[in-house]
């Protein structure tokens, strides 16, 4: 028995891209406004996941699997990429003693 | 009934995500995306993607934020570190954010999206589909995301390693 989600016959997919498109300036505007780097790692994530919803409303709306795939690879490389960055992060902070971006010049060789 | 649960989740999901961008402490910025990352996997189970729903709250609200939480804490950050002295970069960014959501929204005025076929397979969210075709079809993706994860693994144990002194 085939049931169809009533979301689909409610709300047009343009509104999921109007609010996948506000999640990804909010973030956006996170990453060129605030100095804290781990801040700006979780408006980077907030990109992410407003990307991932694009993906599954689409998957959805049109039954086809390849864009929920796509949103499990995309959690597995940002998992990787939390770590890594993180660990990146610990070690900054290690040398330089400061989160903040604007210090982050005087890693230059 | 449904689009009036789908507009309240889309206002707190904004909501929440902006303030995880304008709160000072770190700390509440993370409580804050974990709010917005559950609500996120609230608009995925209406959506019928029940899987993708609950790996978001399993890797993203448990693992990721654990280690972002686990990070603040070991660097002592919990305290505000930024004095908002000018804002000019806020209206600098608001400005250039704001472009570009016009830009998407005149963008979308003029596609012409494609019909929504209501024979389809409503049900590819649950569990059996997903997991038959991401083993079936995308198995080597699935592999190298394991030897993705391995050199991960690796690359922090490396760089948070001692120095050996000489």
């Amino acid at each position: 028995m085939n049931h169809i989600p009533s979301i689909i016959q409610t709300i047009p997919l343009t509104h999921y891209i109007i609010l996948s498109t506000m999640l990804f300036v909010v973030g956006l505007i996170g990453v060129m406004v605030r100095k804290n780097i781990i801040i700006v790692f979780m408006c980077i994530e907030i990109m992410l996941n407003a990307v991932n919803l694009m993906f599954v409303a689409a998957s959805i709306y049109y039954s086809n699997t390849a864009g929920q795939i796509m949103v499990f690879f995309t959690m597995a490389v940002a998992a990787a990429e939390v770590s890594v960055g993180l660990a990146i992060i610990v070690m900054v902070y290690k040398n330089l003693k400061t989160t903040n971006i604007d210090m982050f010049n005087r890693l230059k060789g | 009934m449904i689009d009036k649960i789908f507009y309240i989740l889309s206002a707190l999901t904004i909501i929440c995500a902006t303030l995880v961008v304008v709160s000072r402490h770190p700390i509440k910025s993370v409580l804050f995306l974990v709010a917005t990352f559950f609500l996120i996997s609230a608009h995925y189970i209406l959506l019928n993607a029940q899987f993708l729903a609950l790996v978001n709250i399993v890797v993203y609200a448990g693992a990721i934020m654990v280690l972002f939480l686990f990070v603040i804490m070991f660097l002592n950050l919990n305290k505000e570190i930024e004095i908002y002295k000018n804002y000019v970069p806020w209206f600098a960014a608001l400005i250039s954010g704001g472009c570009l959501f016009l830009v998407v929204i005149s963008a979308l005025e003029k596609t012409q999206l494609k019909e929504v076929d209501l024979n389809g397979n409503f049900n590819l969210g649950l569990v059996e589909n997903l997991g038959e075709v991401l083993y079936r079809d995308y198995l080597l993706p699935m592999e190298l995301s394991a030897v993705l994860f391995f050199i991960a693994m690796v690359g922090v144990v490396l760089l948070n390693r001692k120095e050996i002194q000489e």
